[in-house]
């Protein structure tokens, strides 16, 4: 109830993993652990879709949806019709 | 130095037309005192970890939200101590808060600044839109000539900037091997002795003080609607509706903030809710049991607009919060949008106009 934080569109494939590490080394969430001969999925809920993970995997073993999680630019771009949600330069949250 | 700014002027320009920027000034004349390399585009200017008075000031002034743009760094290699040839070098944003945060953490340390052209836009924020991004670092690397000035080829990225820069394409680029330092810059020299960041130094947080930092800004944002809604309010000589008006605003940009992690439920939005419906009771109450002088369907309209009116705003601006917010997901806030939006559009809206009625009625009363 009330969590609407219950999915996010983190895809990880292990088999394409090389346990290099990146991923776990730029999260800021913990999401990823190195743990025996490829990285496991820690906590995938705390993903907050950067995409830092994905844009450094050098197999891509990691897609997600990176983003701005930001609802006054979501709402900005709704609003005047734009496809591409960006925090504009003048936008409150940067 | 003439010569130098005018260079650099030229380089900000081409810059500039190079990504379309849309809101950058280079901020001439700074403090830093600069030196002229072998080539004139390639300037080293010089600068020190010492936050001096007028540092302080405008960091203020940043965190007021008081011209938000301006608080820059000219971009480009900066040399701070007496660096020398295998001195590390480390990159930062062109946004003062991310600049001085960096070099006051290196106190004592002889390293090079290669600082990027993120349109004054802290580094996170820069590295989600991808200013603070590959084609930016690859490009300043080459202008500055880094090549000659370091024998190594090593660069400390702060951990967030990895959400702009691909590191495996840099190395390809030119040669340059990033390593991405610890979140915070105050963990540097703790990093620095082992270049191993523990678990903690990785993790984002979002600490009491990183909250309320953030208040002035939210307050900023959305200061004028309040004050016109307050305006409006005390010329119809009702001051218990500007008494709400405020605390609306206090309960969905100051308390919210504060109080974030420790109100129930996880999204904003219900947070928002609850701190608003908590912040509109006193008003209820005393809509009802107060205001004697009122008939008593009046009385509870005024009761009910209140209990529609101030948790729903109250939502709206929690929901607003995410964007400063260190963890929220698109997929979770896009969810929250619609799911709670719509409701409270309705909610509000139902409010306000049971507010306006009322307020007319009070008008033409007093005529």
């Amino acid at each position: 109830m009330f969590n609407s934080y219950i999915s996010n569109t983190l895809e990880y494939d292990p088999e394409l993993c090389i346990n290099c590490g990146m991923c776990s080394i730029v999260c800021p969430h913990r999401v990823f652990r190195m743990d025996g001969k490829v990285v496991k999925l820690l906590d995938p809920l705390s993903c907050m879709e950067c995409g830092a993970c994905q844009l450094n995997c050098p197999t891509k073993a990691i897609r997600v949806d990176g983003g701005v999680g930001c609802a006054s630019a979501m709402m900005l771009a709704a609003i005047k019709g734009k496809k591409e949600v960006t925090c504009g330069c003048d936008s409150s949250c940067c | 130095m003439k010569q130098n700014l005018e260079d650099q002027t030229l380089t900000s320009i081409k810059q500039n037309e190079k990504t379309g920027a849309c809101c950058s000034s280079p901020l001439y004349g700074s403090k830093t005192i600069s030196i002229l390399s072998s080539q004139s585009q390639k300037v080293i200017r010089s600068t020190s970890s010492d936050i001096t008075f007028s540092d302080h000031l405008d960091h203020f002034i940043a965190r007021l939200g008081v011209k938000r743009e301006k608080h820059i760094v000219e971009p480009g290699l900066y040399a701070m101590g007496i660096p020398k040839k295998e001195s590390p070098v480390f990159v930062s944003a062109n946004y003062t808060l991310s600049f001085d945060a960096l070099r006051s953490s290196l106190k004592g340390i002889d390293c090079y600044i290669l600082v990027l052209d993120t349109k004054g836009i802290n580094v996170w924020c820069a590295a989600g839109k991808k200013t603070f991004g590959t084609n930016e670092l690859v490009y300043r690397i080459e202008i500055v000539g880094l090549d000659d000035i370091v024998n190594h080829r090593t660069l400390i990225v702060p951990q967030l900037g990895a959400t702009g820069i691909n590191s495996k394409e840099v190395r390809a680029r030119c040669g340059f091997k990033v390593e991405f330092g610890p979140v915070r810059a105050d963990d540097l020299p703790e990093y620095l002795k082992t270049h191993h960041a523990t678990d903690e130094m990785r993790r984002v947080r979002f600490t009491l003080y990183d909250r309320i930092v953030l208040i002035p800004v939210e307050l900023n944002n959305f200061l004028l609607p309040f004050l016109i809604v307050s305006v409006i309010l005390a010329l119809t000589g009702n001051y218990t509706a500007v008494a709400a008006t405020i605390a609306t605003a206090i309960s969905g940009l100051v308390l919210f903030p504060i109080l974030l992690p420790w109100i129930p439920t996880t999204d904003f939005s219900t947070k928002g809710f609850i701190i608003g419906g908590l912040t509109a009771l006193p008003f209820v109450q005393y809509s009802i049991y107060g205001m004697m002088d009122e008939t008593l369907w009046v009385r509870y309209v005024w009761g009910l607009a209140y209990l529609l009116v101030i948790p729903s705003i109250s939502a709206f601006l929690a929901l607003n919060f995410t964007g400063s917010s260190t963890f929220t997901s698109v997929t979770g806030v896009k969810s929250e949008i619609f799911t709670y939006m719509p409701k409270v559009a309705v909610i509000s809206g139902i409010g306000i106009l049971l507010i306006i009625v009322l307020t007319s009625m009070r008008i033409l009363e007093g005529i």
